[in-house]
């Protein structure tokens, strides 16, 4: 059974039709990549499957590890093992990193049978990940995301997806807006994570990521539909000769990056 | 008889029953009876009160609130320093270890040359009736250019009824009067049970360059009328700042004044919440009477259910107070749709080179950040209480006596836990 299985889906903003019937399916193991230019419904697509509200979803179907995924709340996406890496990350002032990684952390492991980690525990392993993403250790202290740099966001976000260990991550242009050095860290981070048991769909609008992040599938969105399909040779194709070889543009009124 | 005469002349009686105060003080109490008949409860026609219907306070029937025995430690909401405690308006229970130059106690006649001089009763019947009716009272005396380290906490708890037809009343007097130069902490508390009234006055004089820092903690039942008048008049350079958390009671009226001289600094901040049918009024008077007087004003609301809540906050820039700056900031977090707000800043400004701003918002829970919380698993009444419990944390990071933030911490959590599920 496949872990993520995407059948027709449509989804509107307002009057506005998004995603025109998309379908994709995903097995545990595999990295997706998902491009396409701006307005094209790649993040739009993000956001569906970890259930934002602000899009209704009009048509289609979405299997989870065969369960219907769109009845479900946010949070219970979550705690069944999905994660959404930000691609503009909240911030939250008043809310501590520290406490709010502990609730998320513990809900997840509830979950999934697990007690409690206790504080000692938690710590441990919180530093071990904040170390491998080399973030400063005093962001633990100050509210989320409150006062971090673009870089520093979008460490976090891996960050968090190392604590909750996920089965589907979803990484919304986790690229966009670090510099080189940043995105290679990321990229570790990301392929640290790779494993048989779990699956990722790399949303971007650019190729640079996927050489660092080797995808096993290449999609391009366009219009709200997938439009072509290959292996990870299809990024560079789409490298060499940009959209237009495929006959694709930007579409001037873009609304999918919110 | 008239509505008004009606009303003010049931307090006659509790008014006439007072045992006789000190020669001193009788007269005040004498004018202020006067005053509190010619004035009458103020109606919604009132502008002053034009959000807040004090019509079950003005019809009510009330009697003074009788002695009863209590385990102070057991009700006193934290342990902190030198306490003052008042169980239905009689002082039961001191514990002191004071500096020298520090009187912690009832009202005496040193208190003379303070008492009724700046809580004007003239303007304010509620303020009129306690002075009419005032007691014993909790005095703080602070002489010139003592340091007191300890908070000195007054604790004004109201043991109340069962809804009958004649509720208890109490009517808390504080007067704190610290010297030139000093330096002290007074936290007030007030809460009790069940039905009841509380008519509070507080007078606080700062003495040239004194730093004050003073708080108000009101945790009332939630069946409680809670009328209050803080007055704090500020020399020249003193440095004031009070806060004022306004968690408890059914119908809670709240008026912080500060009038500055030269060279003045106040911060007045406030925190309400209301929740159910609660309605909290917050009134604020900046007085800035002199030249170089600066002053910070920050309250925030939240308000849930069919609670309502106001904000009023008068600045008032004198002639002479060139160089005067101020702030004003009112903020509120509305979290259902049947919740009401009415905010309202009030500018009089008479001098020509100040700076004063002012700015209020009225919000909901930002559904980004919801999202965001709901996406890392966190349910959706947690990630509403996180967020809400967020919004009010930075009055709460601003309060500087440790045992009284924590309690208040956990007190807010709590209360947003329970509320969202």
């Amino acid at each position: 059974m496949a872990l993520l299985e995407i059948k027709d889906l449509r989804a509107t903003v307002g009057e506005r039709e998004i995603l025109k019937g998309i379908d994709l399916t995903v097995n545990a193991g595999e990295v997706h990549a998902i491009m396409g230019p701006n307005g094209s419904g790649k993040s739009t697509l993000a956001q569906v499957l970890a259930g934002r509200e602000l899009y209704q979803v009009t048509g289609g179907q979405v299997l989870y590890d065969g369960k219907d995924l769109l009845e479900m709340a946010p949070e219970d996406r979550a705690r069944e093992g999905i994660f959404l890496a930000f691609q503009y990350p909240v911030e939250i002032p008043g809310v501590s990193n520290m406490y709010f990684l502990k609730a998320a952390l513990n809900t997840i492991r509830k979950n999934r049978n697990l007690p409690d980690l206790d504080a000692m525990d938690f710590l441990n392993l919180i530093r071990e990940k904040m170390t491998a993403m080399k973030m400063d250790q005093t962001l633990l202290n100050r509210p989320v995301n409150t006062g971090f740099s673009g870089g520093e966001k979008k460490r976090n976000e891996i960050f968090q997806m190392a604590v909750l260990e996920p089965r589907l991550a979803i990484l919304d242009e986790t690229d966009s807006g670090l510099d080189i050095d940043a995105l290679k860290l990321v990229a570790s981070g990301v392929n640290a994570m790779r494993s048989p048991e779990r699956a990722m769909v790399v949303v971007t609008h650019y190729q640079r990521l996927l050489n660092e992040i080797v995808p096993d599938y290449v999609h391009v969105l366009a219009e709200g539909r997938i439009v072509k399909s290959g292996g990870k040779e299809l990024a560079l194709q789409l490298e060499e000769g940009g959209y237009a070889a495929l006959g694709i543009y930007d579409e001037a009124e873009a609304v999918g990056k919110a | 008889m008239t509505a008004v005469t009606e009303q003010t002349g049931a307090w006659l009686a509790e008014f006439a029953a007072q045992a006789p105060a000190a020669s001193w003080v009788q007269p005040l109490r004498d004018a202020a009876f006067q005053r509190f008949a010619e004035l009458g409860f103020p109606t919604t026609k009132n502008e002053e009160w034009r959000f807040t219907n004090v019509a079950p306070i003005a019809r009510g029937r009330f009697t003074a609130a009788p002695p009863v025995e209590l385990d102070v430690d057991a009700v006193a909401p934290f342990a902190i320093g030198t306490r003052l405690v008042f169980v239905n308006g009689i002082l039961v229970g001191s514990s002191s270890s004071l500096p020298k130059g520090v009187h912690v106690g009832p009202v005496n006649e040193n208190a003379q040359t303070h008492l009724g001089k700046y809580a004007a009763f003239e303007r304010n019947a509620f303020v009129a009736l306690n002075t009419a009716l005032l007691d014993t009272g909790g005095y703080v005396q602070v002489a010139r250019g003592t340091v007191v380290e300890e908070p000195i906490h007054l604790i004004y708890l109201t043991v109340g009824s069962e809804p009958v037809l004649h509720l208890p009343h109490t009517q808390p007097r504080s007067l704190v009067v610290v010297g030139a130069n000093a330096q002290c902490t007074v936290v007030e508390t007030y809460l009790g049970t069940q039905h009841y009234f509380t008519n509070a006055v507080t007078e606080i004089v700062a003495g040239d360059g004194a730093v004050v820092d003073h708080y108000k903690v009101q945790l009332e039942s939630p069946e409680a009328f809670h009328i209050a008048t803080m007055q704090a008049n500020l020399g020249r350079s003193a440095n004031f700042s009070s806060h004022s958390i306004s968690l408890g009671g059914a119908l809670v009226r709240n008026d912080a004044n500060a009038t500055l001289s030269e060279g003045a600094e106040a911060t007045i901040n406030g925190l309400y919440v209301v929740t159910g049918e609660q309605h909290i009024d917050n009134h604020t008077e900046i007085d800035h009477a002199k030249p170089h007087g600066t002053s910070h004003e920050l309250y925030k609301g939240i308000l849930d259910d069919q609670a309502a809540a106001v904000f009023n906050g008068r600045i008032i820039v004198r002639k002479d107070a060139q160089k005067t700056d101020s702030k004003q900031t009112n903020k509120n977090l509305v979290l259902s749709d049947d919740a009401v707000i009415n905010t309202k800043p009030e500018l009089q400004i008479f001098a020509d080179d100040v700076r004063c701003t002012h700015g209020a918002t009225i919000g909901q829970l930002d559904e980004e950040a919801m999202f965001y919380l709901r996406s890392r698993g966190i349910g959706r009444n947690q990630a509403r209480s996180l967020l809400t419990y967020a919004f009010a944390q930075d009055i709460l990071d601003r309060i500087k006596v440790v045992p009284v933030r924590d309690r208040l911490e956990k007190v807010l959590f709590d209360k947003f836990h329970e509320h969202g599920g």
